[in-house]
């Protein structure tokens, strides 16, 4: 069987993971395991942020790379925290000469007979969730494809715990939405309704609404409503600045 | 919501997705190439309607959003609005009689079948999936097992993008379909006070004048805001 094909039944096997009563632990133990297969290394631990802003170990592939997991998370050092902090793919370090970026890392995972290290986050776009990292016992670099197949099984990992939060999340998140869309086109209609009973331009209805919430302490929506409600109007937007008269083009 | 065939619709999608492109638009586009459909669109709803167009595979999706959001009524808004998939697998036989004015640029567009998949989370309405054919044509069982679970896909990528958003406001990716709809919006402020009515009366005003002077919602609301039309008390729906 050819790598790619190999490549997309882990793929689908991944996927398949994320069933119902999917349990977020199998997915990531089964993703260590087979990046461990598929990527040409040794170990893999990976971290997960609990959404408390705390990272957790929550699979490995070995005790070893567990303990060096939680040894980065006890020493606030080492390449899964740097690859979860800044978003970046931390490729091929060589252990041997991690000494001054990592030194207690570097000599911990020397230690149980590890020679290079990769980190590689979980993300979607700008949201990182957690990290994974791969050891190898051999000197040996990675190949670009096999770094590629490490952040595609990294991308599954990420869009099934998405998935899995949008899921427990739902009806927080689509009220969430709605209000959100709720508000953004009342924002707009009040711009429209002021503008046009204080004889103003659209951006000069907007600016007297900003300050407003701002010197009140109210949301921008709420005045907003008020607005179109004609509950607030607008004399008592006015901020004693001439308003500028309505441009016509 | 999470079968099988929903996480492998997603999965492909992040995969396809590793250029960077937004997740909708890859959605769309699998959609499109896994179901015997022309194009494919997403768009935003509120109970108030249609509120932007998320993404479109091609200007007949695109049209397909936009005459429904300037005319009040079409297949999507009866799927959003009722919470069921509106099937129309022949337009030019059904549409005239269900939505008059939407079915005359529903053929001016090339629209021949329609297909509107409501995407909701219980009660909560957030958006529609439309699939739409140049030929008419149905879909068969297994094509609308399929399509449903798009649908599916297409709730959580909204979520997701939602999840991603921190507090109550709207996310990046779909701001712009919002964007797109501002100048609509504050137009339909401007005439409700002109006409001394509410603000759902005064977007029914707006939608029947573009449609009286043919024109695009868009262009009518810029020449509200500019002065140069204004909608009184005599133009009241």
């Amino acid at each position: 069987m050819s790598g790619d094909q190999r490549l997309v039944e882990v793929f689908v096997e991944l996927a398949d993971t994320l069933v119902d009563d999917f349990d977020v632990v199998d997915l990531l133990q089964v993703l260590t395991e087979r990046c461990v297969e598929l990527v040409d290394t040794d170990a893999a631990g990976l971290m997960l942020d609990d959404q408390r802003g705390t990272l957790q170990v929550v699979a490995s592939t070995s005790e070893s790379a567990r303990l060096l997991e939680l040894f980065e998370l006890q020493r606030d050092e080492g390449p899964c925290l740097e690859c979860f902090r800044t978003g970046q793919v931390i490729a091929n370090i060589d252990l041997t000469e991690a000494g001054s970026r990592w030194p207690r890392f570097a000599e911990a995972a020397r230690g149980v007979g590890f020679a290079v290290s990769h980190a590689v986050p979980l993300r979607l776009r700008q949201q990182v969730i957690g990290a994974l990292n791969l050891f190898t016992v051999e000197q040996r670099r990675l190949s670009d494809e096999h770094l590629a197949v490490a952040r595609g099984l990294a991308d599954i990992a990420t869009i099934g715990l998405l998935h899995e939060r949008a899921i427990r999340d739902q009806v927080v998140l689509s009220e969430q939405l709605q209000a959100a869309l709720h508000s953004r086109i009342l924002i707009e209609q009040a711009k429209g309704v002021l503008s046009a009973r204080a004889a103003t331009s659209v951006d000069e209805a907007f600016r007297l609404m900003r300050t407003h919430a701002r010197r009140t302490g109210r949301p921008l929506t709420a005045v907003a409503d008020a607005v179109v409600a004609g509950t607030l109007g607008a004399g008592e937007l006015s901020d004693g600045r001439p308003a500028p008269s309505r441009q016509r083009r | 919501m999470a079968s099988r065939r929903v996480t492998r619709i997603l999965a492909a999608v992040v995969a396809g997705a590793a250029g960077g492109e937004a997740l909708p638009e890859v959605l769309v586009r699998a959609c499109v190439r896994s179901l015997p459909v022309t194009g494919a669109g997403m768009a935003l709803m509120s109970p108030a309607g249609p509120a932007g167009t998320v993404t479109a595979t091609d200007a007949a999706a695109q049209q397909l959003e936009e005459l429904q959001f300037t005319l009040g009524e079409g297949p999507c808004i009866d799927a959003s609005r009722t919470g069921r998939p509106v099937l129309q697998p022949d337009l030019a036989r059904t549409a005239p009689q269900r939505w008059p004015a939407f079915a005359d640029g529903a053929a001016r567009a090339g629209l021949r079948a329609v297909f509107a998949f409501p995407l909701r989370v219980g009660g909560i309405q957030l958006g529609v999936l439309d699939l739409h054919r140049d030929v008419p044509g149905v879909l068969s069982s297994r094509e609308f097992a399929d399509a449903l679970a798009f649908a599916d896909a297409a709730t959580v990528l909204l979520l997701h993008a939602q999840a991603l958003q921190a507090g109550a406001r709207l996310p990046p990716d779909l701001t712009a379909a919002v964007e797109d709809r501002a100048e609509v919006h504050q137009a339909t402020g401007v005439v409700s006070v002109q006409a001394g009515v509410g603000l759902a009366v005064a977007l029914v005003m707006l939608r029947a004048r573009a449609y009286a002077d043919h024109r695009p919602i868009a262009e009518l609301a810029r020449d509200v805001l500019r002065g140069r039309v204004h909608l009184g008390q005599d133009d009241g729906a």
